[in-house]
């Protein structure tokens, strides 16, 4: 902060004199060309009782400060008012500690105490500002009340002091690096934190105090991926930044199987953000496709990672969109790289100094890959506008796009850009041609030709780059070039540049044997002008001398003797010598001949061609984007990007415990921008299987449900993250068993879905209306069938668990966050493990009815599995049509079907044991089902408007079968139509204690109305009552039973927020409806 | 700055940032708003707490300039008038509510007797025309520009009659990405003031429409040390619009001492030092070809000059946006006001060079 250095000559400066260069200054002059005679006033000033004045004395010294004069003096007389009340005169204090405290540290304590006060202050604002500069101001001594200012403000209520908290640490650590282990320990604490506010500020304190400490990160990844699209700007970067190296720890290279990437369209993976939001499913789904000899999967973090930083390529920061390009360059399989290179021409626009930076690490990324630019390739196109540097680099860049297809073009760009004024761009553009010449073989003639034809350009700049160029390609292959040797040889009359001549002179001495003629006459002419060439060209008439001695030392040996001879009284000791080591060599002698007889190998060895390369070629081994990229050399502080493990470490060190993981989700759910990690596992309970909504039930079988898995399930892991994360982290010997289920679970999709079609009339609406919408909608809803079939089939305790888990979970996060437990879910449960469960459960199979959670109306819901019921299954649904014999009982469709070897015979209800009020219609006795066959009957249950559960046997000839059947609330009301006003009259009577209001925030996918309306109704049994403003949905029903009302509303903001209403005299229908469809709009 | 520099472009824009911060305080006091050495002379108290609040370490704090006006309030004149009579300060003791809300880059409490929301859709064509007139390479790059001045939380939104047209969008972080990607509409709760809401690329890969040519005969002869100048500007699909504001400049080359030139309207001017040529032409008139001619006198005995200038365009174009882009409609939720709603076109030359 301290912009102004105090200047040795003001040092105690009371009494010099005004400064000359201000004193014109009209607002200043009058204050500060005499004002040092004033500083006992400035010092009165801030004695007096009056803020105005104290306020007026800081501006002042604060203006001096800015000057470069030293105001050390007034340091007594400014501490005493950091006590002020006037927050302005506080804060002009607080800089002028900030500048003076270190040195004058015994007044400084003085201070201290005030601070400490400030800490406790009521206002988080003054608590912030007490320790931002409680911590700036470095005094030794105070190290410990510092720390101790730290840690408590680490947990300070307020965020805002948090994140300050966070900017102190790296201040503090600055000052006495024997903190660090303390330090750490706040560091950790303050990652775990939730906000965005603090996220950005403790990760850049933990980059500066222990960038090593990697371990830190883990149980705090996967928030800091999803907090990332709300963290301020300058807090992305650095995350992203440091989140790019924790990759580079954690993961396996996305590389390694770059081939089979290849394989899958592109499209796949970032077409479109719908694929975005199942990103992992459609990875897995290559998986399956792919026969198993691939063994890479990326880690879901990993994917997680890319698809929650992908939206900031979108951001109007230079730096974020810089660090996500970075990111993806540095972590992303190939294919998907591609998505940065339009971000990055878009930066191209900006202002010359993010162009040059931009510009810098294009030229890099293009030199790797290629084909990510390739379509830009206009954009680099230079203008004459363009400032020297930004032509350069955007040169760079065209010539490492240049391919065999798009040569031509670039070739005829760069032939205006030789005829620019701009003559560093014209001599590098030379030097780019020569480059595309080496690169691409076909059009080296041309490119050859192109340069000869500049040797006769006017300007010697240009002529003498395209010689040095010349010379390079002619240096590949000499045996054609005979001609433009000859033609070089004549231009030595010409030109002056001494570089060109040199490469002349050594091109004639390289290949004399093709010019025999020309070289004795071309040494000739530069042994009579010798002694007026510059160093450089002089060498190498010594060198072509010596070389046309060796070949052709008849004509020349007079000719050399005479350049030797000159050589050696040269004024430069480097021609000297090089004469000398040269006539030992060449000339044979008495004594030596020993070298002279190598000689010709010595001086005509054949040499390598040099090879034209970028010089961005290895600059990325530097972090794309950091500073030691941007000057190629490494910078203090830069953190050398690690190379990708052999070996992927432990994943799941990024696991957190269940209860904080809902309780961040809970409070990303009211987040409006957050979406894609959840949307899988919002997916998993969507609107087709609402959650249960009675609490008390659900955590009774909660216990019992976790009971069982802990005993069955082997690997119980935790959270309510999505299955394909599980699915991922499962080790690599389940891989090929998980990938057949995956086959498995998507023949079961069908089936499910041709069954749903057949019978229920609500699934069948649910697809006709699927194809109707969006895309996304659409897609979400593939997947939220797929895990719902998948659950239905599979054996009843590896279901019903997961079910009852899932619901409880979503629940949870509403109403009882304490109890949740961890538990499996299904997918990660493979095919045998399966097996193994179905004997399991068949020893107990009598609890099984009683586990069945039911948990929706609109899907199809077990009662019995086939495994428990020896062979006969039975499913049930809520068919939501009236039920013939009796208006008050709700219809339940019963489906069975025999898969067992013999025919089920006299299937009947029997004796049912059932609560006061709840009465059941029995279906007529089914006589016989043959094996393989199935069956449906109806039956109707009176409720009697409460969701207990209807229980009853199910009776066989032989066996008999304890099952119930509890209805959703949604299924207890029939749908009543009614007019808008009719609505309204009633719902003005359902006031008070009979109405029910919810605040709710409908996510972007369920802003349609056809969604609301579909999810509503899938939910509930209602009608929809039409309505004249378009954000309100209004429907009604009526209780099967009591024929009470129920009346809900929906009032929903585009912004997403929304009011649910529930207008009943049941109040406990209400509630839960309440909580029902809340529910199912939220997910 | 102590800390944040390893990130290079981030220091580029944190200084963009600095200084759009101080220069939106300092513009309240100068009627121009310009930021330049006196004034900054003048304001060095507030320029420091200024960044006092933007930064802490090195590290930036508050970049917002919408909070930063709540934490410190922009001295004008009035209130300097009144801050000396009452004694209150510039410094507002409150966190501003917005550092802390899940809209940051709105401030609380805004309050407006007249509300209304004015957008521009502002595109610049870029682009490289070649010595025959043929186009090189030709984009559109647009922004859209907002004043809003709307009271209280405000949620707007903004759709398109062709968001299809938009190839590569950068949005202000008001705008909701997820109802973007999947409706292609904007939807979001303003800044307070200006700001910039997007801005756009529209991808070469479909056709620009050129609004103007030039015709150009520019020569040297090696033997005299006059050349020969000559340039029409004419208009071409511009959709009946007038262009206006042109302005043609060129960076003449070296050797070229002086040129006499006469335009058929507008006024042009020569910098023998810089060599620079510009030409303002204004509006053109469709029937009569605004054109400028004459020699140039060489330096003499010197050979001429290999290359041709560049010649750089600028126009203005009202009504119109290139590209086709059209605003559908703007809704306002949230609020129940009537707020007053323009919506601006305007095309305008970026980068538009034409090469002799």
């Amino acid at each position: 902060m301290s912009a102004a250095p105090a200047y040795g000559e003001d040092k105690g400066g009371s009494a010099g004199p005004g400064e000359p260069e201000y004193g014109h200054d009209p607002a200043s002059g009058g204050i500060f060309s005499s004002d040092y005679k004033r500083h006992d006033d400035l010092k009165e000033m801030l004695d007096t009782n009056k803020d105005s004045l104290k306020l007026e004395a800081m501006k002042r010294i604060v203006a001096m400060i800015a000057r470069g004069k030293n105001a050390s003096d007034l340091f007594p007389a400014v501490v005493k008012n950091v006590a002020c009340k006037n927050i302005e005169v506080k804060k002009l204090v607080y800089v002028y500690l900030v500048r003076y405290a270190e040195e004058q540290q015994d007044l400084a304590l003085l201070s201290i105490s005030t601070f400490q006060r400030g800490l406790k202050d009521p206002n988080q604002l003054i608590r912030a500002s007490a320790l931002r500069v409680l911590s700036s101001i470095r005094v030794p001594i105070i190290v410990p009340i510092m720390m101790l200012a730290i840690k408590e403000a680490a947990s300070d209520m307020s965020p805002y002091v948090r994140k300050t908290a966070a900017h102190a640490i790296p201040k503090l650590y600055s000052l006495d690096s024997d903190q660090k282990d303390q330090l750490i320990e706040v560091i950790e604490k303050l990652l775990a934190d939730k906000t965005t506010l603090v996220a950005g500020s403790v990760v850049m304190a933990f980059e500066e105090v222990c960038p090593e400490r990697i371990d830190l990160i883990h149980k705090n990844y996967r928030k800091l991926c999803n907090l990332l699209i709300d963290v301020e700007e300058w807090g992305q970067v650095v995350i992203i930044s440091m989140l790019t190296r924790y990759a580079r720890t954690q993961f396996l290279s996305p590389t390694q199987n770059e081939s089979l990437l290849e394989e899958n369209p592109e499209k796949a993976f970032y077409g479109s953000e719908e694929d975005e939001a199942k990103g992992p499913g459609s990875e897995e789904a290559a998986t399956t496709t792919v026969p198993a000899r691939k063994p890479y999967v990326m880690d879901p973090d990993h994917r997680l990672l890319l698809r929650n930083t992908k939206p900031l390529l979108q951001s109007r920061s230079a730096a974020v969109v810089m660090a996500v390009a970075q990111l993806y360059f540095h972590l992303a399989p190939k294919a998907e790289v591609g998505v940065i290179a339009k971000a990055l021409v878009r930066l191209l626009r900006s202002h010359s100094e993010v162009q040059y930076v931009v510009l810098q690490n294009v030229a890099t990324m293009s030199i790797k890959r290629r084909g990510m630019f390739e379509p830009y390739l206009k954009s680099f196109y230079i203008r004459s506008t363009d400032p020297t540097q930004i032509k350069i680099l955007k040169l760079e860049v065209l010539t490492n796009l240049a391919n065999e297809t798009n040569i031509p073009t670039v070739l005829r760009e760069f032939q205006t850009y030789i005829r620019s004024m701009d003559k560093d761009f014209v001599a590098a553009t030379i030097q780019a041609i020569g480059r595309c010449a080496t690169n691409i073989g076909r059009v080296r003639d041309t490119c050859l030709n192109g340069l000869v034809q500049l040797l006769s350009n006017r300007d010697e700049l240009v002529v003498a780059e395209s010689v040095v160029v010349i010379k390079k390609l002619l240096q590949m292959q000499p045996a054609q070039h005979g001609e433009i040797i000859k033609h070089l040889a004549k231009l030595t009359d010409n030109i002056q540049v001494p570089m060109a001549r040199a490469s002349i002179l050594w091109l004639i001495g390289e290949y004399c044997e093709h010019v025999p003629k020309i070289a004795p006459d071309v040494l000739r002419k530069m042994a009579k002008s010798f002694t007026a060439e510059e160093d450089i060209v002089k060498l190498q008439v010594i060198n072509l001398a010596a070389k046309l001695y060796l070949t052709n030392s008849k004509q020349t040996k007079l000719l050399t003797q005479y350049v030797l001879s000159l050589a050696k009284y040269d004024q430069n000791y480097d021609i000297r010598d090089r004469a000398r080591f040269t006539r030992q060599l060449i000339v044979p002698s008495e004594q030596g001949g020993a070298l002279s007889r190598h000689a010709k190998k010595l001086f005509l060895a054949p040499k390598p061609a040099p090879v034209l390369e970028s010089s961005f070629k290895d600059r990325d081994h530097f972090q794309l984007g950091s500073l030691s990229h941007l000057l190629n050399a490494k910078a203090t502080g830069y953190q050398e990007l690690p190379d990708w493990p052999e070996e992927a470490p432990d994943p799941s060190v990024r696991n957190v415990e269940v209860p904080e993981w809902t309780k961040c989700s809970n409070r990303e759910k009211r987040k409006e921008k957050e979406k894609p990690f959840y949307s899988d596992s919002e997916g998993e309970s969507g609107p087709t299987e609402s959650a249960d909504s009675d609490p008390e039930s659900e955590s009774a079988s909660d216990s019992k449900s976790s009971g069982e898995s802990g005993s069955g399930e082997s690997s119980s892991e935790s959270d309510s993250e999505d299955q394909e994360e599980e699915k991922g982290r499962s080790s690599e010997s389940e891989q090929s068993e998980e990938e057949g289920g995956k086959r498995k679970t998507k023949k079961r999709k069908k089936v499910a879905e041709g069954q749903g079609d057949g019978s229920s009339s609500d699934e069948g609406s649910d697809s006709s209306s699927s194809s109707s919408e969006s895309e996304r909608t659409s897609e979400t809803e593939e997947e939220q069938v797929e895990p719902a079939s998948w659950r239905k089939k599979t054996p009843p305790s590896g279901k019903s668990a997961p079910v009852a888990k899932e619901i409880s979970l979503l629940d949870l996060e509403d109403f009882t966050p304490a109890s949740v437990q961890p538990v499996s879910p299904p997918t990660i449960v493979s095919t045998s493990l399966a097996t193994d469960l179905e004997g399991l459960t068949l020893t107990d199979s009598p609890l099984v009815p009683s586990l069945l959670s039911p948990a929706s109306g609109a899907g199809r819901q077990e009662l019995l599995h086939r495994v428990a019921g020896e062979g006969l299954a039975v499913d049930y649904t809520f068919s939501r049509q009236p039920f013939s014999g009796d208006p008050h009982m709700v219809s339940v469709h019963i489906h069975f079907s025999n898969s067992s070897e013999t025919p089920i015979k006299g299937l009947h209800v029997g004796t049912p044991k059932l609560p006061a009020g709840i009465s059941i219609q029995e279906f007529p006795e089914i006589e016989s089902l043959a094996p393989g066959e199935s069956a449906t009957a109806v039956m109707g249950i009176n409720f009697c408007d409460s969701t207990q559960a209807a229980n009853f046997q199910l009776c066989t000839q032989t066996r008999q079968f304890y099952v119930s059947i509890q209805p959703p609330v949604g299924e207890l009301m029939a749908p009543v139509f009614m007019s808008e006003n009719e609505f309204k009259k009633e719902q003005g009577k359902l006031t008070g204690m009979s109405e029910i209001t919810e605040k709710l925030t409908l996510p972007d996918s369920c802003r349609s109305d056809h969604v609301v309306v579909q999810k509503v109704t899938t939910v509930a049994n209602l009608g929809r009552v039409p309505c004249g403003t378009s954000d309100e949905y209004r429907f009604a029903g009526r209780t099967l039973t009591s024929g009470s009302l129920v009346l809900l509303t929906l009032d929903a903001r585009p912004s997403g927020a929304a009011q649910l209403t529930v207008n009943s005299e049941k109040m406990v229908i209400g509630t839960m409806l309440v909580k029902d469809v809340v529910q199912a709009l939220t997910q | 700055m102590v800390l944040f520099p390893l990130y290079s472009a981030s220091i580029k824009e944190l200084l963009k940032k600095i200084k759009t911060g101080i220069a939106h305080f300092l513009s309240h006091l100068d009627y121009f708003g310009v930021c330049s050495e006196p004034v900054i002379k003048d304001n060095v108290v507030v320029v420091y707490e200024v960044l006092e609040e933007m930064l802490d370490n090195g590290f930036p704090l508050a970049t917002e300039s919408n909070i930063l006006k709540e934490l410190i309030k922009p001295p004008t004149i009035l209130r300097t008038v009144v801050n000396t009579i009452t004694g209150s300060t510039n410094v507002g003791d409150q966190l501003p509510t917005g550092q802390l809300s899940v809209v940051p880059w709105r401030r609380t409490g805004v309050k407006y007797t007249n509300n209304e929301a004015y957008f521009d859709v502002i595109e610049e064509i870029d682009a490289i025309i070649d010595k025959s007139g043929s186009t090189i390479t030709a984009e559109i790059q647009g922004v859209i520009d907002a004043c809003v001045k709307l009271t209280g939380m405000p949620d707007l939104t903004l759709s398109f009659m062709n968001p299809r047209l938009l190839d590569d969008v950068s949005f202000h972080p008001c705008v909701r990405f997820k109802r973007w990607e999947s409706e292609r509409i904007l939807s979001f709760i303003p800044p307070d003031g200006n700001f910039r809401l997007l801005s756009y690329h529209v991808s070469a890969q479909n056709l620009v429409a050129i609004p103007v040519y030039v015709k150009h005969s520019i020569s040297f002869r090696d033997s005299s040390s006059l050349g020969r100048f000559e340039i029409t500007v004419g208009p071409k699909q511009t959709m009946g619009k007038t262009i206006e504001g042109v302005m043609v400049t060129s960076q003449m080359p070296k050797g070229v001492l002086n040129m006499s030139l006469a335009p058929s309207q507008g006024t042009h001017t020569f910098d023998p030092v810089t060599k620079m040529l510009s030409w303002d032409v204004g509006k053109i008139n469709p029937q009569k070809l605004p054109s400028l001619k004459g020699t140039m006198s060489l330096q003499a005995g010197a050979s001429k000059p290999d290359e041709n200038p560049t010649i750089n365009l600028q126009f203005k174009i009202q009504q119109l946006a290139i590209s086709g882009l059209k605003v559908n409609r703007l809704d306002m939720y949230g609020e129940k006001y009537k707020p007053f709603k323009g919506i601006k076109y305007m095309t305008k030359a970026g980068k538009f060079q034409v090469r002799t």
